[in-house]
């Protein structure tokens, strides 16, 4: 049965939110979860964690970047258009207890996930700081939600062009060397970013934990697709994950194993543009 | 009129196939089946035995003999209906199934290498695809039981059991991780051996049954069994064994090192061989090596051929004589030209800066003296490591079972390797839970795991009638 689309809208250029009508999804979903998609017949299966849900709506919050093919396709479907699959919740929730202060980093895209990890620490009784960052002001979104979920938000542009100017890493350090006693920090974004947090932390030794994106296909555990190295062991992190400890995670090789099929998405794109009608 | 003084000929019909050169480069179908002319003749050599080794020699109990005299009286519809009041899979079985240690092993006619056994598995073929062509008739069911039954996994033993309990008048729905119901008929075996279609026509033959089939259903994830267990009577679990193993050696994270599932599962269920028309991508490898020697390594290494590899290798660490695949899938991957290299073990794999694979360092093997178990050891040769190069490296060395289910159902019994432990009728530890296939056996055949689901059904048929409703 296809899940029809029943919001859809563009938060800043290239990033989209869609509220997908899945209420068992959403009855189960818990932060830091994911879902696999695959749009039609033709489609790939693709993993998008879940920015919000609504168990009495029945509706799960997807927030994804214009990438590939498939998120291109995913962004030109409207509102009453329905994508053909949609499994989950997948992966393994994340942990929301009581831990004392918890610094919530997410780094552009990454900042929708981050959203409900930051609300549930927030009613589990945390002191939440968070620290959201993009390139520049006009590609971030969720400012005031992030705001509300969030005891302290810091914003942070590559480029200046809103709060401070530089990297989520640099919030990051000052508030730990504030002399906040930090408990937790949870950073999702660019492997990059979640690699530099995780360097920033360590010598403070922190508890850093980061949500990983590796290639997916089944989300099951089926395929080991997803291998991740973690403290040198071998994890999938479709069902071991995706959340691990920041200062085990081998980034190197998950960056790699990301560019595996950067040839191969570049040929899926022309195909799609040669077939495209002539304007 | 049967003319009884007629002497039997004591070879059967050979299947037309594809020639090798042709298929090597393509997807469709290997084997062509019968026509109804051989499918004749070939029924007309069973010598309808009083008492049918073959019908034991089926894990679901076939009756063979009848559904054969059927085609040799050119009676198809009939040898349909036979089939299919025993095994709701016949096009599948007829193609996947390893009859030549089945029924056709124990058939009479082969007996003392005098001559062929009969060709079972070609004529069960020939019926069932006789049929679906004819177009496939629901058959008249039973009133309703008022009983309801979920079963997990839509793989073999899970549709088998589900098509069953659905002929006894049993509420069926079953829940299927994945998008599309088969399980490892969709996702492993190629189409080349199990064209897709066919698969979907006889899983559609069991929603005509009025089974209830909900896709993108993992459950562990979206229900635990005991939330099912609160909504229907019984739950059968065919979760099957879909953890893939890996070697545990250097280099297995190297991009281009895919475990069996994953380079199966986006050839065939994702039809990463029809990129960019399909949007899945798969590395098609110059050099491709596969790692083991069952049927999976065989579908591996033939799918890595058909997407354009120029040179592709097995690499098992036992001898010819200890293949586990079945030698008419070991004889079509010689024809189509797989390079063999055998009593050969990986040490590790190479990699490149960039983290791609290039090669596989091996060893040669020697198979030792049999031990106490009776099966001989390989053991390394010194000195004899040697590179093989390649861009593509398949892991198709076994699975086990997925823990999805077993991790969300803690009173459920599990054994030393993670399998759900299940006595002969498939009862779990659990009340009300049972369970067959893999998930109970660890990775066996299609027809094993159909033959567990059908004793399972029985099972929970008496389970649900006599069960005390609260």
């Amino acid at each position: 049965m296809p899940f029809t689309i029943l919001k859809k809208r563009e938060l800043v250029p290239t990033i989209h939110q869609v509220d997908v009508a899945a209420p068992r999804v959403a009855e189960k979903a818990m932060p830091g979860q994911f879902v696999i998609l695959r749009i039609d017949e033709c489609g790939e299966r693709i993993p998008l964690t879940i920015a919000d849900f609504d168990a009495a709506d029945g509706t799960v919050t997807l927030i994804f970047q214009e990438i590939g093919k498939t998120t291109r396709q995913l962004a030109s479907l409207g509102a009453g258009d329905s994508i053909a699959d949609l499994a989950g919740p997948l992966g393994c929730a994340s942990s929301i207890e009581r831990f004392g202060t918890v610094v919530c980093v997410g780094g552009g895209v990454g900042i929708a996930p981050i959203f409900p990890i930051a609300r549930g620490l927030m009613e589990a009784g945390n002191k939440v700081i968070s620290i959201i960052g993009a390139r520049s002001a006009d590609i971030l979104f969720w400012e005031e939600r992030m705001e509300e979920a969030s005891s302290e938000l810091y914003v942070t542009t590559d480029d200046g062009t809103k709060g401070h100017h530089g990297f989520v890493t640099d919030i990051v350090q000052k508030v730990i060397e504030s002399g906040e006693q930090v408990d937790r920090v949870i950073a999702i974004g660019p492997p990059v970013m979640m690699r530099a947090v995780a360097g920033v932390t360590k010598p403070f030794g922190v508890k850093t934990v980061v949500s990983l994106n590796p290639i997916m296909v089944d989300g099951t555990g089926m395929c080991g697709a997803c291998r991740v190295l973690v403290g040198g062991v071998t994890k999938f992190a479709c069902v071991d994950g995706p959340e691990f400890d920041a200062h085990e995670v081998d980034f190197t090789l998950l960056m790699s194993r990301l560019a595996m099929y950067l040839p191969e998405e570049k040929e899926a794109l022309d195909y799609e543009a040669a077939a495209e009608p002539a304007v | 009129m049967k003319m009884k003084t007629e002497s039997k000929p004591e070879k059967r019909p050979e299947m037309a196939k594809q020639s090798p050169s042709e298929r090597r480069s393509n997807f469709e179908e290997v084997a062509l089946g019968y026509n109804s002319y051989e499918a004749v003749a070939e029924a007309k050599r069973c010598l309808n035995c009083k008492k049918p080794p073959c019908i034991e020699g089926c894990p679901v109990g076939v009756d063979i003999p009848r559904f054969i005299r059927q085609i040799a009286e050119e009676d198809f519809d009939s040898a349909a209906l036979t089939l299919k009041s025993t095994n709701s899979l016949p096009a599948i079985c007829g193609r996947v199934c390893p009859q030549e240690t089945q029924c056709e092993a124990v058939c009479v006619l082969g007996k003392g290498g005098k001559g062929d056994p009969i060709a079972i598995g070609g004529l069960e073929r020939f019926v069932a695809d006789y049929e679906l062509e004819s177009g496939v008739t629901a058959p008249d069911l039973p009133a309703p039981t008022g009983r309801s039954v979920a079963v997990v996994g839509a793989g073999p033993a899970g549709l088998t059991a589900a098509a069953e309990l659905a002929k006894m008048g049993h509420a069926v729905t079953v829940f299927e991780s994945l998008h599309a119901a088969g399980g490892v008929l969709v996702y492993g075996i190629p189409e080349f051996r199990l064209p897709k279609s066919i698969v979907a026509a006889e899983v559609d033959f069991i929603r005509r049954l009025g089974v209830d089939m909900r896709m993108n259903a993992v459950i562990g994830k979206i229900g635990t069994v005991d939330e099912l267990l609160s909504r229907y009577d019984a739950v059968f679990l065919g979760t099957g064994a879909g953890l893939p193993s890996f070697l545990g050696i250097d280099g297995e994270n190297l991009n281009g090192v895919y475990s069996a599932n994953e380079f199966l599962t986006r050839v065939n269920l994702m039809k990463a061989y029809l990129f960019p028309e399909f949007d899945t991508p798969v590395k098609k490898g110059r050099r491709t090596i596969v790692v083991g020697g069952g049927n999976v390594a065989m579908d591996a290494a033939r799918c890595a051929l058909r997407l354009g590899a120029g040179e592709v290798t097995i690499v098992y660490r036992r001898g010819e004589d200890e293949l586990p695949a079945r030698a008419e899938e070991v004889l079509n991957a010689k024809e189509e030209g797989i390079i063999f290299r055998l009593l050969t073990n990986p040490i590790r794999i190479l990699g490149d800066e960039n983290n791609w694979v290039t090669g596989m360092e091996c060893i040669n093997m020697e198979l030792c003296e049999p031990d106490e178990s009776g099966r001989c050891r390989p053991v390394p040769v010194p000195d004899t490591e040697h590179t093989i190069p390649a861009d593509v490296v398949v892991i198709a060395i076994g699975t086990s079972p997925n823990p999805l289910v077993s991790m969300t159902t803690p009173d459920l019994e599990t054994g030393r390797y993670g399998t759900i432990v299940a006595d002969e009728t498939g009862a779990t530890s659990k009340p009300g839970v049972f369970a067959g296939g893999d998930i109970v056996t660890g990775s066996a055949t299609v027809i094993s795991a159909m033959g567990a689901g059908k004793v399972a059904a029985k099972a929970i048929d008496e389970y649900v009638r006599g069960a005390v409703r609260l």
